[in-house]
């Protein structure tokens, strides 16, 4: 019995240790020169695989600073750790100010954990820039003046897929049925897309909300079977993306679908031949800009697989952090809010660049529809998409697509 | 209309129970031949879902979902031989944590294998799409796999009902003791059980990943609903287990059709009424050594 208990004992212990080297990022304190960078992102959980390309495009970008001397003379570092939910993601955060003395906090993708950032951020008032998030709530109503927003937010994304479809008459007198994602980004791109089918005469029929932990989707595409749309639309997020996509191929519905949020990960995990539709991008790996080319070569080159849209936006967000902090000759949060807000333009490796619009702190930029490329033309697996042309258009104002003043309650 | 609209989500609940069937059916053979709650069963059936995926490459998707259970199969010798065999007599806690931690370890380590992004999963073309018969639209690919589960339930049933190595494995659950003093060694039953159940899961990973996503994190959402459904059934029934898993998939399909927003909530709510009613499950037996 003695050796039961001790083998059983060594075995947990193992176990356990295991675990815990593996699961628990370690915190290295670095001398006081260094200028810390606090990131929060999802690694686990439904949006799990887009926090790996988010840490590596982040990490990428950190390197590239570093080698060329820093940030004015100090070298950044950057600790990143699983955000899981958004009660870990605010005990996290305050613990990144308060212990390990981070000067900014960067990342995130879901908007439920950005929201709960954004308001440790402010009561300590430190600067948040929040990446990956998209609810328009987190730039309208729960907007405030520490955080600052990179990724497009909802309203974009459905104008920017509703534009190639209002092009192709599949709006006006149309019946829509959507499924949308049971958290405050679902809902939020719901109501987006509400907007804008209300404002283009498309009528929405029917909306069912789907937990994030679902994984079989079946008897939502027999209700949606039933009440036969002309169109099926996606408000979805993360892995949700994915499984509906396998599933919709795998019942062979015969409706179209759109959908007003992808993210080329979950596209990939899709496999080949099962996606179709419009869908909206920030940007894509096959964009056709200079900057953009040698960052995919880069990446691709350390990886071994092209960046997905997560990877690029966490790189361009650290190089406009240091930019801002280098132009700012500070990392005094005033000063880098004051330097945002007077609208200096960032390359962000697309054909235009961007800057923040001083009242809701939005990063104004392109954004792209894209569709599925024709069978037998995608030159390897990370290869199908086909990039729609950027939306604003050239000659349109990058604001054309966003909320204006006057959809957007955010005062700051 | 709409009973018919209800009748179809009843009809496609049976078809999903049967997807359920394979992992839950595994997870009570090794609970009713060792008393251990294996929590690591879902990572065995995301390696199955994985190892289908690397064999497809080179050899195709027939090769994949044949070969790589019984590859896990074989994984499941070394797991029964050297980690489980030492919990059966030890206090259950002991086994439930251990086998956390391995489905812990396997979860992370499909990670820093396979890494974090889903991997792309198709099924040959020739198996999409739907079959429609009268008002009901069925997938394909699921009246296939629905086949194959039929199959491989009455096998298993075959084997515990009609062989002698089922009748050792009945008694053995029973009344090990008993077993013993018969001269028989329960010891290769046990691995053979294991392989078994580990087979089936890693069998339901390789079905079913072309049509749910391939992630590291896959184990851990199929084990909270093959614990479910093997506690309704009662634990170490083989009818039990059957019974819930057609259960829970007619009751949240009926429950999405009425109800939306309770639909994943709905077959805990299931768990929660058979234990109040039932404690044991559905057609729970009692087996003695674990009064």
């Amino acid at each position: 019995m003695t050796s039961t208990t001790r083998r059983s004992l060594v075995a947990g212990g193992a176990a356990a240790g295991g675990a815990l080297a593996l699961g628990i990022p370690s915190v290295v304190r670095g001398q006081s020169d260094k200028i810390r960078i606090g990131h929060l992102t999802p690694m686990t959980g439904f949006l799990g695989a887009l926090g790996e390309y988010a840490v590596l495009g982040l990490r990428m970008a950190e390197e590239e600073i570093n080698q060329a001397g820093g940030v004015m003379g100090r070298p950044l570092e950057v600790i990143s750790e699983d955000s899981i939910n958004p009660a870990t993601a605010a005990t996290k955060a305050q613990r990144m100010f308060e212990r390990d003395g981070a000067t900014v906090l960067m990342g995130e993708i879901s908007s439920a954990s950005a929201l709960a950032i954004a308001q440790v951020a402010a009561r300590n008032k430190k600067l948040f820039m929040s990446i990956g998030a998209r609810s328009d709530t987190l730039r309208g109503k729960n907007c405030n003046r520490y955080t600052f927003h990179v990724d497009i937010p909802n309203t974009v994304m459905v104008n920017a897929v509703g534009k190639a479809l209002l092009r192709d008459n599949m709006v006006k007198g149309k019946r829509f049925f959507s499924l949308t994602a049971d958290y405050v980004f679902g809902h939020d791109l719901l109501r987006a897309a509400k907007t804008f089918f209300a404002a283009n005469q498309g009528n929405l029929i029917g909306d069912e909300l789907v937990a994030t932990d679902v994984t079989d989707f079946s008897p939502y595409l027999l209700k949606i079977r039933q009440s036969r749309p002309d169109v099926v639309c996606s408000n979805l997020a993360g892995n949700q993306v994915t499984n509906l996509i396998k599933q919709y191929a795998e019942f062979g519905l015969p409706f179209p679908i759109v959908g007003f949020n992808l993210n080329t990960a979950d596209a990939w995990a899709a496999g080949e031949g099962n996606l179709s539709g419009t869908w909206p991008t920030v940007w894509h790996h096959d964009l056709d800009t200079p900057g953009s080319k040698a960052f995919v070569a880069a990446f691709t080159k350390k990886h071994g697989k092209p960046p997905e849209n997560h990877a690029w936006i966490e790189y361009v967000s650290l190089k406009i952090m240091a930019q801002a902090m280098n132009e700012a000759q500070a990392t005094d949060t005033e000063k880098l809010i004051g330097f945002f807000e007077k609208g200096t333009e960032f390359d962000i490796l697309k054909a235009r660049k961007a800057w923040f619009r001083s009242w809701d702190h939005q990063l104004m930029q392109e954004a792209y529809p894209f569709s599925v490329k024709p069978k037998g033309q995608a030159k390897d697996k990370w290869d199908f998409l086909a990039l729609g042309q950027a939306v604003p258009g050239p000659q349109e104002s990058l604001e054309a697509l966003a909320p204006t003043r006057e959809e957007n309650p955010c005062s700051m | 209309m709409q009973l018919v609209f209800l009748l179809e989500q009843v009809v496609n609940g049976l078809v999903l129970g049967g997807y359920y069937l394979l992992i839950a059916l595994g997870l009570s053979l090794i609970f009713s031949v060792g008393g251990v709650v294996n929590l690591a069963h879902g990572a065995f059936y995301a390696l199955g879902a994985y190892g289908s995926l690397e064999i497809a490459k080179y050899f195709g998707f027939g090769a994949g979902v044949v070969l790589s259970p019984i590859a896990v199969a074989m994984l499941g010798i070394l797991f029964e031989r050297f980690l489980l065999r030492r919990f059966y007599a030890a206090d259950p806690i002991l086994s439930l944590l251990v086998t956390f931690g391995l489905a812990m370890v396997a979860e992370q380590s499909i990670r820093m294998i396979w890494g974090a992004a889903p991997l792309a999963a198709s099924m040959p073309a020739g198996l999409k799409g739907p079959v429609i018969v009268g008002d009901f639209l069925f997938s394909r690919y699921r009246l296939l796999l629905l086949a194959i589960v039929a199959a491989v339930l009455v096998g298993v049933w075959l084997l515990l009902r009609r062989t002698s190595f089922g009748r050792v494995v009945r008694a053995g659950i029973q009344r090990p003791d008993m077993v013993a003093v018969l001269g028989i060694r329960l010891e290769p039953y046990m691995t053979a059980i294991v392989v078994l159940g580990v087979g089936m899961a890693a069998m339901a990973g390789a079905f079913f990943a072309p049509i749910t996503i391939v992630h590291p994190a896959m184990g851990a959402e199929i084990i909270t609903v093959a614990f479910v459904v093997v506690v309704i059934g009662g634990l170490g029934s083989f009818w039990g287990v059957v019974l819930a898993a057609l259960l829970v998939g007619v009751v949240r399909g009926s429950t999405i059709h009425f109800l939306p927003a309770a639909g994943e909530a709905s077959m805990y709510v299931l768990m929660f009424l058979v234990l109040m009613l039932r404690p044991r499950g559905l057609l729970g037996e009692r087996i003695e050594k674990f009064e």
